[in-house]
């Protein structure tokens, strides 16, 4: 007896657009912009959006490890101030630049590795966890830096720093580069690693996956270690474009990380969602903020109109799984 | 002379890739017991859902009292007088239970809720089903054969006139099973008609009065059981003969593979019991006798506090279940949904997800094609239907469900393999070909501990049967020795007859 069903090419079909949703949308608003304004598709500009969306895509990235395990990140931004006035001020005192960086990213992963071990050995919320982290940093950090900018300054060593933000390789600004790396390697350990596959697990159903024999809070703590270290490295790239850190860098940016992330279609109840969804909402986020100042909306607006664009895609996100 | 009240005819129900009706038919007779039965995924529950309006029916016929109907959902369907009483319970646990059995339709007195009146009226119907609770208690501490009562008081507190249960008996005791008979009888005393959803044969024989057979989504047949015998049943059902239920293999046992000695822990009370290799421990009791969590706590899930545990004579510490699975024990959970599966991966990362380092080659890089060749082969001799090892788990029936879940255990190569229920909700095909796949294991030398609260089941399968009772063991028979009488007397805690 064989009655096995098989799928209809019709649902593959209807399957992978789904997936790319995100996506289309995307090109369908680029399409719109440039014919309002053709200045949207020069190369200059696409660079320009790239490169601007890059910090927050960076952020994003971390963020959808931790949602897919259905936890939640808000320390980053404070975690990308404190991160960013370290190495400025390691940086400033003549440091090597790769030691800066090194012990930025380090740092940002003990203290994203510290809220998941809290959430996950302590059984605390996530929510709370880096609500705690994410006040106690920014305190850190205007205490670190007695609520001043920290300047880099000029010397041998800041400037292979300072390309690390403001640079270009091959007429590409380098943050750009640092962006796809991290989507690069964030696709390949979701897909391809067993750690990827107990992200999906652990956000899927914690009790099966803890009932198959895998520990848990171990991938819960790894998460959020991911997010620290992302959240630092965006706090370099952010501090060596500026030439300096501020005490009050990164403020919010953890809403606009949120945001990419369910843009791109990750649920918040965890276990469903992809990485390459996540830089499509990023790249939404970052078209739409280029696409209103080219079109001269005033900044005000601006927050109304992408907090529309946000309810709006959620709406149809909603309905297409219905 | 029977009355129709109820008529459905060629219901056709299409999902995404899937016919999960083609012409379904139904009637319903007032005062009496329809049977639904069916193999899982033969359409039963879809079935109920396009009467109910929870699904749009494609197309068909449906008549209530010789008028053309069609529900928008379950509230129209409410307010015509059908009740619905789901195999997943639907309470919310922190509230009272006469909070819950008027959800939705509280009794207020000029916007204020009357809250002694609905406590009143809970308690009488409460009463009447003989649960022995205030219905001010909370719904969370009650077990979940009272918590059926409390659905079952919710459906009578709606004045339906047609009931349908949906594997009602699935996690009842024996005890609770009479009431829920003995409240079945007094509705139909009332008139009333009911749709009674099971696997277990024997309840239909007990409690029904017609029976409809469904398979592959259509109408088989519709007989009264007076008429039927359970051999017709179960061909019906399944389209092909049944060979002997339960074939034990008789197979010579190998050493000791497992010995648990004085095991206590936080729910298991001074547990003792040896395994050995090809052989099948039966463990039965009622449900909160402890049984899974002595399972639980042999896999390292719960904690124990003393004892000891051996495996093949060299002492274990087992902290976690994965130290369990490293100590090549695997546990196939009772609850497929919430502890053995994630619902929303797909058969294939459900299968493998115990079993990844076998996968992983340099640069910790997951190789794919042999996870893939790996799944397949499972796939294929366990004959699980699936339209493909990348669909999503939730799709498929509860056997082929069951069956992944085995699968994984398996790949993770244990010598002992404990099953917590493994044919709870599954259907009589799958059934038997899970029954052939433990004798099969057992024939290659693996010990297995087998949960059960099928006595058949239990009693057929097992080279000895362990009884438990409040979380301690209170016997221990060989196959031959056992007998349902005698199990149940040391499940409800009454010493064996010859034991001293």
């Amino acid at each position: 007896m064989n009655n096995q069903t098989t799928l209809e090419p019709s649902q593959k079909k209807s399957f992978i657009l789904l997936r790319n949703k995100p996506f289309i949308g995307l090109l369908i608003f680029a399409v719109l912009v440039s014919f309002m304004n053709p200045r949207f598709l020069s190369a200059s500009n696409m660079l320009n959006v790239l490169r601007q969306t890059s910090i927050n895509a960076i952020i994003s990235a971390g963020m959808t490890f931790v949602i897919l395990t259905g936890g939640i990140d808000l320390s980053v931004g404070s975690i990308l101030a404190f991160c960013g006035a370290i190495s400025a001020s390691l940086m400033a005192s003549g440091q090597n630049a790769f030691l800066a960086i090194a012990v930025s990213l380090v740092i940002g992963g003990i203290l994203g590795m510290l809220s998941g071990m809290f959430i996950s050995y302590g059984k605390l919320q996530a929510f709370i966890t880096t609500l705690v982290t994410m006040t106690l940093m920014r305190g850190a950090t205007l205490v670190f830096t007695d609520g001043k900018p920290i300047s880099i300054g000029f010397g041998d060593n800041t400037s292979l720093f300072g390309s690390i933000g403001a640079g270009n390789i091959l007429g590409i600004p380098t943050p750009i580069y640092i962006m796809a790396v991290v989507y690069g390697v964030s696709y390949y350990v979701l897909n391809h690693t067993k750690f990827g596959r107990y992200v999906y697990a652990v956000g899927g159903n914690e009790e099966a996956t803890k009932l198959s024999g895998i520990n848990v809070d171990k991938v819960k703590t790894k998460v959020y270690a991911i997010s620290g270290v992302l959240s630092a490295l965006a706090g370099i790239v952010v501090t060596a474009r500026l030439f300096s850190a501020q005490p009050t860098a990164g403020s919010g940016y953890e809403l606009d990380a949120i945001a990419a992330v369910v843009l791109g279609g990750t649920s918040l109840a965890g276990g469903i969602g992809r990485i390459t969804g996540t830089i499509t909402g990023a790249l939404i986020i970052g078209v739409l903020g280029n696409a209103l100042n080219l079109l001269n909306v005033s900044s005000y607006y601006q927050l109304m109109i992408k907090a529309l664009v946000i309810l709006a895609a959620v709406l149809m996100d909603r309905k297409s799984k219905k | 002379m029977k009355k129709k009240i109820l008529e459905l005819q060629e219901m056709v129900k299409t999902f995404p890739g899937v016919k999960a009706l083609n012409g379904a038919n139904l009637n319903l007779y007032e005062g009496r017991v329809m049977a639904l039965l069916g193999e899982n995924g033969a359409g039963k529950s879809t079935l109920i859902k396009v009467m109910t309006g929870i699904y749009k029916r494609d197309s068909g016929k449906m008549t209530l009292y010789e008028e053309d109907v069609e529900f928008q959902g379950p509230r129209e369907s409410q307010n015509a007088g059908i009740a619905i009483i789901h195999q997943e319970l639907n309470l919310i646990s922190n509230l009272t239970i006469a909070e819950n059995i008027f959800l939705g339709r509280e009794k207020t007195s000029f916007g204020k809720i009357d809250w002694k009146g609905m406590y009143s009226d809970a308690d009488k119907l409460l009463k009447k089903l003989k649960v022995k609770h205030s219905s001010k208690e909370l719904v969370g501490n009650l077990s979940v054969g009272e918590q059926q009562m409390i659905e079952i008081a919710k459906a009578m507190s709606q004045n339906a006139k047609i009931i349908v249960m949906d594997e009602p008996t699935d996690a009842l005791t024996d005890k609770e099973t009479e009431s829920l008979f003995s409240v079945i009888r007094e509705l139909i005393g009332e008139n009333k008609s009911i749709v009674y959803i099971s696997h277990r044969l024997k309840e239909i024989f007990e409690i029904c009065d017609d029976v409809t057979i469904m398979r592959d989504g259509k109408f088989i047949s519709e007989k009264e059981v007076k008429d039927i015998t359970e051999d017709q049943i179960i061909e019906s059902m399944v389209g092909r003969k049944l060979e002997d239920q339960m074939p034990r293999v008789e197979v010579e046992p190998g050493p000791v593979s497992l010995e648990v000695k004085n095991l206590k822990g936080d729910y298991v009370n001074n547990v003792s019991f040896t395994l050995h290799e090809g052989e099948i421990l039966g463990v039965a009791g009622l449900m909160g006798s402890g049984r899974t969590e002595l399972a639980k706590t042999i896999y390292g899930f719960y904690k124990m506090t003393s004892g000891s545990i051996l495996i093949g004579g060299k002492k274990v510490k087992i902290n976690s279940p994965e130290e369990g699975l490293k100590n090549k024990i695997a546990y196939v959970p009772e609850d497929r949904k919430k502890e053995g599966l994630i619902l929303g991966l797909s058969v294939k990362e459900n299968m493998s997800i115990s079993s990844l380092e076998k996968f992983e080659s340099n640069l910790k890089t997951l190789n794919k094609n042999d996870e893939k060749d790996m799944v397949d082969s499972y796939i294929s001799r366990f004959n699980i239907k699936t339209p493909g090892m990348a669909q999503i788990i939730k799709n498929l029936s509860g056997g082929n469900q069951q069956k992944v879940a085995i699968a994984k255990a398996l790949m993770t190569e244990p010598k002992i393999l404990i099953l917590d229920e493994p044919t709870r909700g599954v259907d009589v095909g799958a059934k038997k070909e899970i029954y052939d796949l433990i004798n099969e294991l057992k024939k290659h030398g693996m010990s297995i501990l087998m949960i059960s609260s099928e006595m058949v089941e239990v009693i057929g399968l097992s080279d000895r049967i362990m009884v438990m009772h409040e979380n301690s063991v209170t016997g221990v028979f060989t196959a031959e020795d056992a007998s349902q009488e005698k199990i149940m007397r040391c499940a409800v805690g009454l010493k064996e007859d010859n034991d001293e």
